[in-house]
């Protein structure tokens, strides 16, 4: 050991210092078929694809120990910010998946051997495509991604700006005479309708 | 023998739903007054298609119950060793099952429309049955030709396969019922949208008819998608209460138009206005409720390839989607224009502020189909892989949400058609002081809020809560109090009711997500029996974990005493179990709950020597936001039951509106 290890957290109230670990045993499903932990209104599929008797997946525990508190949280933000390749819909924090396991134990040796956080996320993306983050980042190809929605909520308020205008404005302005014959006939057929219905 | 019974009352139940797709369609648009005999045969139809697949669906639970493993579905989803309970939600515990689940409450809906619409002329009664019919036969011929519940295997094995341990929880036993009767709801509400414009008479009055459906539906569907949160909550074993799942999404975009709907309906039927924006949405929630269950179902939000897995149901379910949605559509741009938009009203009123609302509501309804399909469309435009989830969808939302809030305390105040920016002013200045004050009080630093959307997110609950506050006094300024509120909860004040408590529940949804999302801990550890571990000022104390049998599973139980301070508050006892009939281990959490705090272990993996991987989470105000899901449900039921929807045959308010809606 070339420095003292400190256990993750070492605050054990009670004196008898709990010896904490990275991965959580929490129970995921498998990730045979590359998707994530099922949701309620899966089960239909779920069950077709897992009923087949699929033995319970080995489960590997990783032991990550750290130099410092500091290196322990830059380590779990780290894995936050990247994705499960394999899974539906996962960060590496999360996920069971053997690749996981794999890329989780990756970026731990690149952190041990020194390199920054971002030396390691551009290595990571360079290999894998930004795909490796769970974030997808802001840039040309992505635009649409991120502002393609609220260009739609744009032309959907401008619309709705115009009927808001289109129900205020006065029949007087700027329409033609046809138009106008037209408007009065509807608003006399419709004179029935604006008292309060109830 | 009884299998076959069911198999037969599916396939008559496909008989009538033609006779019903036709003759009281046919007879609601023959000359005159149409073809009353045509038209009568409406009701019995719809008594007669919801007893059919009533003797179907009985018919499968009876093979459920059996064990009757001659049925190719039961051996698949079931086991002598399931309990009962287990026994029966199995029946919709995988495709064809639930599918029989779908169209039985189709049916259901059908039938309760039949009987309890009297005062609804004939005509549109046999219309909104025949789309019903319509609708039926697609799913009853998908089930018939490609997903048969009934279908006998031989040789027959001694032993099903057990019912996905996941399945296998209360909750999830109960929550795929509720959300199909949201989601099948809906349908109501579409068949009175298209029986509309078949009948080309888009009045009030058809907006007053389906309306208390709508809000059934959409009652139904926000206990089934709450029902869904919690069960992922406490079942998946990793303390999250959504996560942008395709799955999930699928049944948020029906709700969410579900929500525009329910509100520009308030328009159409007090005001005239939006007709043919209601239809619309009327079309899209149930189309997106289509989209959803068979999307899930052929599993082409999972995986791409998943129609080449059955390219049989795949290609019916394109088709159906296609002459549905395509259908309704179509018949909509024909209609629709003719539709003549009635009741002006100015920038400030009741009307522009649902407006914005509908906006807001579909926006959310956009977003969320655009990240669940984006990496599909980025893959087939080659634009590369890239990963959609929780952190796009959460500040997507959070972009929108606050505007959302905002209108919601605004919106309730106004009056229709206009209203003066002073007499709004006076009534919410305060409420509107009072937020802010709360604003600036969380946001100093004692208070520990690392980001502004702690501050933010707490003053517009509380925002939303004054300002309701102040709707209701204003209703009850000039009237004599308690009284005046009595005689208003009698009458016709129970939608006013109802809306402020579905709002208020809104307010407990944001405080809830608010608090969990920035002050929820949550800490791997891992454990031997003796030790303690504190968090959030509570302390783990870990007895060690023993095997414990269950009916068809083996457990490893784990012990658990939880402290806070010097007093024990709780015992605790986690499970792993793994299921008989082999699949994942699955978790069973054991959780504290409590109104302010849920404490939380997960019981992980042994390792080694006694020790335990473990997961312990602290969830402030986590239940808050099923508590305000079930606030917005009592505020559609109370909606509901407002005696306006009761009395006799609606007064055709406009008949001159009518004419030119028809012309």
């Amino acid at each position: 050991m070339p420095s003292p290890t400190h256990p993750i957290r070492s605050r054990g109230p009670s004196g008898v210092p709990a010896r904490p670990t990275i991965r959580p045993a929490a129970s995921r499903l498998s990730h045979r078929f590359a998707f994530r932990p099922p949701f309620w209104l899966r089960h239909a599929l779920l069950a077709l694809l897992l009923l087949g008797g699929i033995a319970a997946q080995a489960y590997t525990l990783e032991e990550f120990t750290f130099d410092s508190p500091e290196q322990q949280a830059e380590f779990r933000e780290l894995i936050g910010k990247l994705r499960c390749l394999v899974c539906q819909n996962e960060s590496l924090a999360g996920s069971q998946a053997e690749l996981a396991q794999d890329l989780r134990n990756e970026v731990y040796r690149m952190m041990r051997a020194g390199q920054t956080q971002d030396e390691i996320l551009d290595f990571l993306i360079a290999r894998y495509g930004d795909f490796v983050l769970y974030e997808p980042p802001l840039k040309p190809s992505t635009y649409v991604l991120w502002f393609g929605p609220f260009v739609l909520i744009g032309i959907g308020a401008v619309f709705m700006v115009r009927a808001l205008l289109r129900k205020k404005a006065t029949p007087e302005s700027d329409i033609t005479d046809a138009e106008r014959k037209r408007l009065q006939e509807l608003l006399a057929a419709d004179g029935g309708n604006t008292e309060k219905s109830s | 023998m009884i299998p076959e019974l069911g198999h037969v009352a599916l396939i008559l139940a496909l008989v009538i739903a033609v006779i019903q797709a036709t003759f009281p369609l046919v007879g609601s648009l023959a000359g005159g007054s149409g073809n009353r005999n045509w038209m009568n045969m409406a009701r019995p139809l719809a008594y007669g298609q919801f007893t059919l697949l009533l003797i179907a669906f009985a018919c499968l639970t009876q093979a459920f119950l059996t064990s009757d493993f001659s049925v190719l579905y039961v051996a698949s989803h079931s086991n002598t060793l399931l309990p009962t309970l287990y026994k029966v939600s199995a029946v919709w515990g995988g495709h064809e099952g639930s599918l029989l689940l779908w169209v039985l409450f189709m049916a259901a809906w059908g039938a309760a429309v039949a009987a309890f619409s009297r005062n609804l002329p004939l005509a549109v009664v046999s219309r909104v049955i025949a789309v019903q019919g319509m609708i039926a036969i697609g799913f009853l011929l998908f089930m018939l030709l490609t997903s048969n519940p009934f279908e006998r295997l031989f040789p027959v094995p001694v032993e099903g396969r057990d019912l996905n341990p996941l399945l296998q929880d209360f909750g999830l036993a109960i929550h795929p019922p509720m959300l199909y009767m949201g989601y099948v709801g809906f349908s109501v509400a579409f068949a009175f949208a298209i029986a509309a414009l078949i009948g080309g008479k888009l009045d009030a009055a058809w907006a007053r008819w389906s309306r208390p459906w709508t809000t059934v539906a959409w009652v139904f569907l926000t206990i089934g998608i709450a029902l869904g949160s919690w069960w992922a909550y406490y079942e998946l074993g990793w303390g999250g209460w959504w996560f942008w799942d395709p799955v999930e999404n699928a049944s948020l975009m029906p709700w969410l138009v579900g929500t525009a709907l329910i509100h520009s309906l308030a328009v159409t039927e007090k005001r005239g206005a939006f007709k043919s924006w209601t239809v619309l949405l009327a079309i899209s929630a149930f189309s997106l409720s289509l989209l959803g269950t068979f999307l899930v179902r052929s599993g082409v939000l999972t995986s791409v390839h998943a129609f080449a897995t059955d390219p049989e149901r795949g290609l019916f379910i394109l088709i159906f989607l296609c002459v549905v949605i395509g259908g309704s559509l179509a018949l909509y741009a024909w209609r629709a224009p003719e539709v003549s938009e009635g009741g002006r009203f100015d920038l400030l009123s009741r009307e522009s502020a649902l407006l914005a609302n509908n906006l807001l509501f579909v926006a959310f309804t956009v977003l969320v189909l655009f990240g669940t399909l984006a990496p599909l469309i980025y893959e087939a435009f080659n634009w590369g892989k890239i990963s959609v989830g929780f952190p796009w969808f959460n500040q997507m939302f959070l972009a929108l949400s606050p505007f959302l809030a905002l209108l919601l305390g605004f919106g309730p105040a106004m009056r229709w058609k206009h209203d003066e920016p002073m007499r709004i002013l006076r009534m919410l200045w305060l409420a509107f002081a009072l937020s802010v004050v709360v604003l600036a009080v969380l946001a100093l630093p004692m208070f520990g809020a690392r980001t502004l959307w702690v501050p933010v997110g707490i003053a517009l609950a509380a925002w939303l809560l004054f300002s309701h506050v102040a709707i209701v006094r204003e209703r009850l300024k000039n009237k004599r109090g308690l009284a005046a509120w009595v005689a208003d909860m009698r009458g016709s004040g129970r939608s006013f009711y109802g809306m402020v408590t579905a709002h208020v529940g809104v307010a407990l949804f944001v405080v809830g997500v608010t608090m969990v999302s920035n002050f929820q801990m949550e800490e791997d550890v891992r454990m031997s029996p003796g030790d303690s571990y504190e968090m959030a000022g509570y302390r783990f104390q870990f007895l060690g974990a023993e095997k414990a049998p269950g009916p068809n599973y083996q457990a490893d139980r784990g012990h658990f005493r939880v402290f806070r301070g010097d007093r024990q508050i709780t015992e605790l006892f986690p499970e792993k179990r793994a299921y008989l009939g082999g699949g994942m281990p699955m978790t069973e959490a054991a959780i504290d709950p409590g109104l302010f705090r849920d404490v939380y272990v997960s019981l992980g993996e042994p390792v080694g020597g006694g020790d335990w991987a473990l997961r312990l989470y602290y969830k402030p105000f986590v239940r808050w936001i099923w508590l305000g899901s079930i606030f917005m449900a009592l505020g559609g039921l109370l909606a509901v039951t407002d005696p306006r929807y009761r009395t006799g045959r609606v007064r055709a308010r406009a008949p001159a509106h009518a004419a030119a809606a028809r012309a």
